[in-house]
């Protein structure tokens, strides 16, 4: 297992390396180059002159991306040019908040797309498995932003349920050691400003959520519906097994392999998805201040995001294949 | 991986076998000697779902190709500009059947440009990413060892970056514009074709009638181009016609962040979704008009290509 881990942590390296070429060639190819993407259109020769100076993009490609590696290696992603703080400090602050709103939208995701597509694969042809036929087609026609915004105006504009945007009412004092806005409630015993920050998160989870949602249950569905009929389930059946453990150990176990690299993939994309239902809902974590980065051309946001998001795109991706053994004991012995 | 669901088409000759092993008969007339196509095509036919989605999806082409005559106002025309008060957008009327907008412009001329500018969009970023990708995993295919090792990782590399967000970075680079969106997304969608038509191109490589065809002496280039790879394309016009979903839905994702360029009175389905955030209490209609649009449009394509993919899956044949 260890073997893995790290097997899969080198590989790693290369991958990263490659994307750092590729941001760093990215921002060498904005229009005007980089000293006027930093400092904007208008910006005067001898502005551009400086800067070139400063940042060293007067020298020689290779020896600045040299420079920009040994930069990146010490943590230092450059600076916001809209708000001139550190972009690591602006990742970190923000990150919580996409965090707290992938899990939301994964426990929607997961708690609903698996026992739906279940209950549609046990019950094939019935009026469940039908409607989850439905939920997947919603699923992937329905652009995300479409739906943040009818649940926006359904349940926040007109029923007035849900709290229409950011992450917690601004009247409400509270603390925030962690900046996960639920746990800082929790942690410091301000109740009243965890709740809110959870009611803050129910729209943009269920916006958020819906499309891995129609994925689950689908995967879910067709693994089910093909272990159900294996071999070893009838065999399993025929010893005269108890239905729950049947159901439990022979079925849903087995069919969970797929589901789980499903899952693990739409981690990923709920973390750049999120650039949409953040920015619906005025929700400031990362989606929704790279949208902003992206408005008005914060590049070395733009570029440290994409980096960092690859880099817990990948480590999720690396989670979930090292999980695979913790559900097939098969796998286990290989590795 | 669907690679490795390809129709095994080699050739009618096969069939009679196949039918005898599954045990059961053509059901119908017998239409040996037929390709893998005219055999999907059959299917299709009868297939209602298959017959809803080509039927939105002729619906959605025919007003993207006629909107100059269909819609009632040019895509930049506001008629109705002196009629729009800062607290009051009007309704639908006689005049503008389904209202204006903030700008004084007519929502339905809108929606019938709209289905133009989505049209041209998805059609011309999922050609560029076929090409691109079809070019890509044709290499990889082709001369196999370490041209097939650098394509693949250069795969890995971009699929390494959640795609919303490598498709907002070209745009970003690109310029503002409705080009840049028809690139970015193009180049997203590259990955995905390439690693199909190399897996698929793997996976007939080593049939029989490669072999076959290599020892009456074939050239390879000859093996390739007109055995393999029409042979492989299967999956990637099936990925291709479920691409055409997600490239409408993400342009207008990308125009909806402001990375499609003009004004904000564009007549452009994703566009108006933007425009419309602010009216959300006063005018729902300007967000849920160009939405059910957009969402309409996807599950045309989705639909079409769900079918086909089922009608070309092999293993769904004898059941039918």
């Amino acid at each position: 297992m260890l073997r893995l881990i790290v097997q899969r942590l080198l590989l790693l390296i290369p991958l990263l390396l490659g994307l750092s070429v590729l941001l760093f060639a990215w921002v060498r190819a904005l229009p005007g180059g980089p000293a006027t993407a930093l400092l904007g259109e208008r910006a005067t020769p001898e502005a551009v002159a400086r800067i070139n100076t400063l940042y060293g993009f007067d020298q020689p490609v290779h020896v600045q991306y040299f420079k920009y590696l040994g930069r990146l290696l010490q943590g230092d992603f450059g600076v916001s040019t809209r708000t001139g703080r550190p972009v690591l400090d602006e990742f970190l602050t923000r990150f919580p908040a996409t965090i707290e709103l992938t899990i939301v939208a994964l426990i929607i995701a997961i708690g609903i797309g698996i026992p739906l597509g279940y209950i549609a694969a046990r019950r094939a042809g019935s009026f469940i498995d039908h409607s989850s036929v439905v939920v997947s087609l919603i699923g992937v026609t329905v652009p995300v932003f479409f739906l943040a915004f009818i649940l926006k105006y359904v349940f926040a504009v007109e029923l007035g349920w849900f709290p229409s945007t950011g992450r917690q009412d601004p009247t409400m004092i509270a603390t925030h050691p962690t900046n996960f806005y639920v746990l800082d409630g929790l942690l410091t015993g301000e109740w009243d400003a965890a709740w809110d920050a959870l009611v803050h998160l129910i729209l943009p989870g269920i916006a958020l959520g819906t499309i891995p949602l129609a994925i689950v249950a689908r995967m879910t569905r067709a693994a089910v519906s093909e272990v159900q009929n294996a071999d070893y389930v009838r065999t399993a059946r025929a010893k005269g097994i108890r239905a729950s453990r049947l159901r439990g150990e022979h079925i849903l176990r087995n069919s969970m392999l797929p589901v789980l690299t499903t899952i693990g993939l739409q981690v990923g994309l709920l973390l750049s998805g999120a650039v949409l239902t953040e920015t619906v809902f005025a929700f400031s974590g990362i989606g929704s201040f790279l949208a902003e980065a992206v408005f008005n051309a914060d590049y070395p946001v733009m570029q440290g995001f994409v980096l960092m998001i690859a880099i817990v795109y990948a480590l999720v991706n690396l989670f979930v294949d090292v999980s695979y053994g913790l559900i097939d004991p098969r796998l286990r012995r290989q590795q | 991986m669907s690679a490795n669901e390809l129709p095994v088409t080699d050739g009618a000759a096969a069939e009679p076998l196949r039918r005898s092993i599954h045990g059961d008969g053509p059901g119908g007339a017998d239409h040996a000697g037929e390709g893998v196509w005219g055999r999907a095509w059959r299917t299709l036919r009868k297939n209602p779902v298959a017959i809803a989605g080509f039927v939105i999806v002729a619906v959605f082409v025919l007003v993207a190709l006629f909107a100059p005559l269909l819609a009632p106002y040019g895509p930049n025309e506001l008629p109705g500009r002196a009629l729009v008060r800062p607290t009051m957008i009007p309704g639908p009327s006689a005049e503008y059947p389904l209202g204006l907008d903030r700008y004084g412009g007519d929502v339905l001329s809108k929606l019938i440009w709209g289905a133009r500018a989505s049209l041209l969009v998805g059609v011309l970023s999922t050609l560029f990413g076929l090409a691109g990708g079809m070019a890509l995993g044709l290499l990889a295919g082709w001369f196999g060892k370490w041209v097939d090792f650098g394509a693949m990782r250069l795969v890995d590399l971009m699929l390494s970056v959640p795609s919303l967000l490598l498709a907002v970075s070209i745009a970003a680079i690109a310029g503002q514009s409705s080009m840049s969106v028809i690139v970015a997304i193009g180049v997203v969608q590259i990955p995905i074709f390439a690693r199909l038509l190399r897996g698929s191109m793997l996976a007939q490589r080593g049939q029989d009638y490669v072999l076959a065809a290599s020892a009456l002496g074939l050239s390879r280039r000859s093996v390739t181009m007109s055995h393999v790879l029409p042979n492989s394309v299967g999956p990637v016009i099936v990925q291709a016609t479920l691409t055409l979903a997600t490239a409408v839905i993400e342009a207008a994702a990308l125009s909806f962040l402001g990375l499609g360029g003009g004004e904000p009175s564009t007549a452009e389905w994703g566009r108006m979704l933007t425009a419309a955030q602010q009216e959300l209490a006063v005018a729902p209609r300007l967000a849920i008009l160009p939405g059910i649009c957009i969402a309409v449009t996807a599950l045309g394509f989705t639909l079409v290509g769900e079918s086909l993919r089922e009608a070309l899956d092999p293993r769904n044949r004898t059941r039918r």
